[in-house]
């Protein structure tokens, strides 16, 4: 299929304003879906005198308007995907008005998960603006009765040089508009060298709202009628309500009433946790109202879960042989006993999203339809959760997508939107639903658990003649199959099963683990986890071998080439592995280059200030990362400087790139510090930022320098290749200063650093 | 109660425990204060009572009563902030969730700290979280709104 094809050229037939919904079809939207889609909602672009395709109208005034298809949690998507399409267009930035999507299948692919924003639609953005330009050129060409290659744009006008005329965008829309949409071979795309926007310093159209307090999240969303609703959820996940006295809740001033909401069917998936609601005229008044609530509960078989237990069950599995993933030449025969083998055990916990913005979604359900409004990522999955909740299909659930006051995953999963419209059902009237901090650090969907063995045999150089390394954590697939136990492969895939070495013995091992609460996407998900073993490992190794970690690590990582993953199951975050191939020659450029600007080489940690390395490719991203550490006089740890360098293929928005890797370091400083999710007898022992810490100003790197590899590459992630290195590396560094090597996070809780 | 909220006289009769927070959220639709913890421990609820600031989840309008309340909508109302317009300048913000709390602590910190040490700004700051990871450029925008209005 093209990518681009024009499925219904009716819009055309019927006139510029005809009400049939003019669809375009384009990537990774199935075909089946061209005509007859019902439309949720019009955007503006649907509405504008020229609209070529899903994403683009121009109205005759000449306002473009793009449609942002995927959700902004802060990644500056919302400006980077639609200014590929103004640049393709040569559009004028500020005559661009963005269009936010709602959940609509027709889009394709929404949820803004996996780094993948950039790298999925940029072709289809570019192809999009192209398209449309195209048939600006051919209607100012008609009209001047000019040949069509004399005539090209120079921002929002397409000029004739010859004779100097110039027609402005909007004067031409209506008559491009009874053109015919080109096919993807009848246009061309800009040469990097016309670009406007692309890969130039552009911030995001929401700057001076976010600066100004006008910016509307899921938080702020208000309609008149609304109900505020606050719900205890089941202390223990899978618990259900024994007893309910609601008494005494009903005497504070402002509630309203109580609504009980049905426990879930396993698994759990996207479904309400089920407890009791208590709504109430405001906010503050629910919340009060759910502290007088009397309820007894029936926990159920997690209650047995805890978290101290659990620990020691993992490392007991990592220790015994597990499923094979990957094995290269024959590592069963090569680990012989003796003080040439040297094995490590790694531990990271359950780690909790907390967005600054908790759970929060408003709907209204009428006349058998339901609208929401929430800061979701993933908006198709709040039409899907929502009518098979409430039994009504699925277009008839609008969901308008707000600003998220961060997502970092938690928002891709949308139960508490389902609870916002299970409660407006039963209400007869809208429900704003929400969550306090301490219903989310207790009821998230947490990154996984892990426990990691690590076994290398070493020849004379320290170098590994064979390594052995096994990971055990019960599997996000476990929230949507209660008997899933071993990782899957996309998971497996993070940073695991493609470990870049060039050794001749490897075998790469997974174990089983059971969840006992719901686990899901963090930013960086299983590379978390992975990276940390496998590079702190590597920098152990070389310590103990008295060789230079940067220089051992590409030795390990050996000569450039492809990774050859034939007979082994590597999803490679579902892209085409001929496109982005694992190519260890990049890895080892952004090594080289870190080492490099950080000034490597003339580094020399002492007691007390110490250096960490690490490097590691996720989401098709190769990132290499150098940490500094000093300890303060009372033992406290700074980190005055990072340097970060990554290979992310073409870089659309490096200023909004370089505010991601920014940004990671500081997550990642949050995960070694102190991020750690604890259950005793089921229940979460964690409710708020004082007992689940993030990292403060005080706390996180003085300055982190990003370098940016040049490239014409395809794009890759940027949201969070930045995590998994720096975590490892910081860990590398604090060994430097201190001579402690941290092998279980985090720190807090780390008795190395009591 | 009587209170002024950006410059408006408002009177309220409601629960004196109410927190200012959901006052101006809920009742007065001032939704650029943000809600983030409820115990004082983000910084995202920060507005200025007199001049200071303070964190309005956890101050009961009884504590509120008699005094003036800025919140970041009249902050810029009459042309941008310096500390806005730094904030900008440096592109500060990423989901922009907590930049209200931390604008508001900034500009208050600064009219009693013009000239602020890199201490200072940790210790000034320190209340305030940005899950995005956003604190470098924050630390910049400060430096610089102090540097401009120097």
């Amino acid at each position: 299929m093209n990518h681009i094809e024009n499925v219904s050229r009716r819009r055309f037939l019927t006139g510029v304003f005809g009400t049939g919904a003019f669809i375009l079809a384009v990537r990774y939207i199935p075909p089946a879906l061209g005509q007859g889609q019902p439309v949720n909602d019009q955007t503006d672009a649907d509405r504008a005198t020229l609209h070529p395709n899903l994403f683009v109208g121009i109205h005759q005034d000449g306002t473009v308007y793009i449609v942002a298809h995927r959700s902004e949690m802060g990644t500056t998507i919302r400006t980077s995907l639609p200014m590929v399409l103004a640049d393709e267009l040569d559009a004028d930035w500020k005559r661009v008005k963005i269009d936010q999507a709602n959940g609509d299948k027709r889009y394709g692919d929404q949820n803004t998960d996996g780094s993948q924003s950039v790298r999925r639609f940029y072709d289809t953005m570019r192809e999009c603006g192209a398209a449309a330009r195209w048939m600006l050129i051919q209607a100012a060409a008609q009209q001047w009765n000019a040949p069509v290659s004399e005539c090209s744009t120079e921002m929002h006008a397409v000029v004739h040089k010859a004779t100097g005329r110039r027609v402005g965008y909007g004067e031409l829309a209506s008559a491009a508009a009874g053109l015919s949409v080109p096919k993807k071979d009848q246009f061309k795309l800009k040469e990097p060298s016309e670009w406007r926007y692309i890969g130039k310093r552009m911030t995001s159209v929401d700057l001076e709202s976010l600066c100004t307090g006008k910016a509307m999240y899921g938080m702020d969303a208000r309609i008149d009628g609304m109900v505020y609703a606050s719900i205890e959820h089941p202390p223990v996940f899978g618990g259900k309500i024994k007893t309910l006295d609601d008494q005494e809740a009903l005497k504070v001033a402002g509630v309203r009433q109580t609504v009980p909401i049905d426990p879930f069917k396993p698994p759990a998936a996207f479904q309400p946790l089920g407890g009791v609601a208590v709504i109430a005229d405001n906010t503050w008044a629910a919340f009060q109202g759910r502290k007088k609530l009397r309820i007894t509960w029936d926990n159920g078989p997690n209650e047995s879960y805890d978290s101290a237990e659990y620990k020691k069950e993992l490392r007991e599995t990592a220790h015994k042989p597990g499923k094979l993933i990957r094995s290269v030449g024959d590592s069963g025969k090569a680990f012989p006993t003796g003080n040439n083998v040297v094995e490590a055990d790694y531990y990271v916990p359950l780690l909790a999203h907390a967005p600054m913005e908790p759970m929060v979604a408003l709907a209204e359900f009428k006349d058998g339809k339901v609208t929401a409004w929430a800061p979701t990522q993933n908006p198709q999955a709040v039409q899907a959760i929502v009518s098979s909740e409430l039994g009504i299909p699925v277009q008839d659930v609008v969901c308008h997508v707000t600003l998220l006051g961060g997502g970092f995953g938690r928002k891709s999963k949308p139960d508490y939107v389902a609870e916002a419209a299970v409660l407006s059902k039963k209400l007869g009237r809208p429900v704003k639903v929400v969550w306090t901090r301490e219903d989310d650090v207790k009821f998230d969907y947490y990154n996984a658990v892990a426990a990691m063995y690590m076994q290398a045999a070493v020849d004379d150089r320290g170098k590994p003649t064979a390594w052995l390394q096994r990971s055990v954590f019960p599997p996000i697939t476990s929230t949507f199959n209660v008997n899933a136990v071993y990782g899957d492969p996309p998971h497996l895939a993070q940073g695991w099963t493609d470990l870049p070495y060039d050794l001749p013995n490897i075998r790469i091992e997974n174990g089983p683990a059971r969840a006992h609460v719901r686990i899901g996407w963090l930013r960086s998900v299983a590379n978390i986890y992975h990276a940390f073993a496998i590079q702190c490992f590597t920098d152990e190794l070389a310590h103990r071998a008295h060789r230079d970690p940067v220089e051992y690590l590409l030795d390990l990582v050996g000569p450039p080439r492809t990774l050859d993953f034939t007979n082994v199951e590597y999803p490679n975050y579902g892209a085409d592995y001929k496109t982005y191939p694992w190519e260890t020659g990049r890895l080892r450029n952004v090594i080289e280059m870190v080492a490099d600007k950080s000034g490597w080489a003339r580094k020399k940690s002492t007691k007390g200030h110490g250096f960490g390395f690490a490097a590691h490719r996720s989401f098709l991203t190769y990132v290499a990362t150098v940490v500094e550490v000093e300890l303060t006089d009372d033992g406290e740890i700074r980190i005055p400087r990072v340097d970060i360098a990554l290979d992310a293929g073409r870089v659309v928005n490096p200023e909004a790139t370089r505010a991601q890797f920014e940004g990671a370091a500081v997550f990642g400083t949050s995960i070694v510090r102190s991020g750690e999710i604890t259950a005793k007898n089921g229940v979460i022992q964690q409710s708020n930022f004082n007992d689940y810490p993030v990292a403060r100003i005080n706390e996180v790197p003085v300055q982190t320098n990003v370098y940016i590899t040049e490239s014409s590459a395809p794009p890759a992630g940027v949201g969070e290749p930045g995590v998994p290195p720096f975590v490892a590396a910081f860990c590398n560094a604090i060994f430097a200063a201190t001579g402690k090597r941290v092998r279980d996070l985090p720190l807090s809780s780390n008795s190395l650093f009591e | 109660m009587k209170l002024k909220v950006n410059g408006i006289d408002r009177s309220f009769d409601g629960d004196p425990n109410l927190p200012l927070l959901w006052y101006v959220r809920d009742i007065l639709g001032l939704t650029g204060t943000k809600f983030g913890c409820g115990i004082a421990l983000c910084g995202a609820c920060t507005v200025h009572k007199n001049g200071e600031a303070i964190r309005s989840c956890i101050t009961p309008m009884s504590a509120a009563a008699g005094s003036e309340i800025r919140t970041i909508e009249d902050l810029g109302a009459n042309g941008l902030h310096p500390v806005q317009e730094a904030w900008m300048q440096v592109n500060v913000p990423q989901c922009g969730y907590c930049q209200s709390g931390q604008i508001m602590q900034a500009a208050s910190f600064l009219k009693s700290t013009p000239h602020p040490t890199d201490e200072q700004i940790e210790d000034a700051m320190a209340g305030n979280i940005c899950r995005c990871g956003t604190y470098q450029r924050i630390r910049q925008a400060i430096k610089l709104a102090a540097e401009k209005s120097a």
